[in-house]
């Protein structure tokens, strides 16, 4: 299935847009999302942390994604 | 269900906004935190820092957050503005005001409700200094 990511912060720059269109296996999770991405971008494993946020929302690594889900990733966060 | 002021703004923040804001005449007690822009990270010269949000994520997680200080105090009004877009040396990037009857909670509610900001609120801010810029990644 083709989803779409909403990438902000240095998750941006590694990816060199604002968004990206992703093709993953139908009823892909969360943690598989971040094994795709990790493997695509490798930038991404030298990170601290990076979450992946569903409707506005923390996601576990176990949700499977749906095509209609607005996703993000979300690496560390340095608000205030 | 309290009272709550929960906005992203692209403009200068205000305390006095914030606080009449947060006032209440049930409260006797006031807090407000204001986080400003500083002038050096670890003894580089700051220049300026780009803050952005992921605003409909960041707008929610500041709600719960200040759901949950309303569970854990006694807490009348919360007021949480935070800024972005380009930001210097001395100008606000988050403002916190908590009102509440008396003042022990107000303390400890405001502080609760920065630090739980600062480790989940979907907002990122890049340093540019003199010599480079970087994204900051304190908190995973």
């Amino acid at each position: 299935m083709k989803i779409s990511v909403l990438l902000f912060g240095i998750a941006r720059d590694i990816v060199g847009d604002r968004q990206v269109e992703v093709d993953i296996q139908d009823e892909s999770d969360v943690e598989g999302l971040l094994e795709f991405l990790k493997d695509t971008y490798p930038k991404f494993r030298e990170l601290r942390s990076l979450y992946v946020a569903v409707n506005s929302e923390y996601a576990k690594d176990h949700y499977v994604l749906k095509e209609q889900d607005e996703i993000a990733i979300i690496p560390p966060v340095s608000g205030g | 269900m309290i009272f709550k002021d929960i906005a992203i703004y692209d403009k200068p923040l205000d305390i006095t906004t914030a606080s009449e804001l947060a006032a209440s005449d049930g409260a006797g007690a006031l807090n407000i935190f204001a986080g400003y822009i500083r002038n050096k990270t670890k003894s580089k010269d700051v220049v300026r820092l780009d803050y952005e949000a992921y605003e409909p994520m960041a707008l929610n997680v500041m709600t719960k957050i200040a759901e949950e200080a309303s569970q854990k105090w006694p807490i009348d009004k919360v007021v949480i503005h935070h800024r972005v877009g380009t930001l210097h040396v001395g100008e606000i990037a988050v403002i916190i005001a908590v009102s509440t009857p008396h003042r022990q909670e107000s303390f400890a509610a405001c502080q609760y409700i920065i630090d739980t900001l600062k480790l989940k609120v979907p907002i990122w801010k890049k340093e540019i200094f003199t010599d480079g810029e970087e994204w900051v990644s304190d908190h995973p």
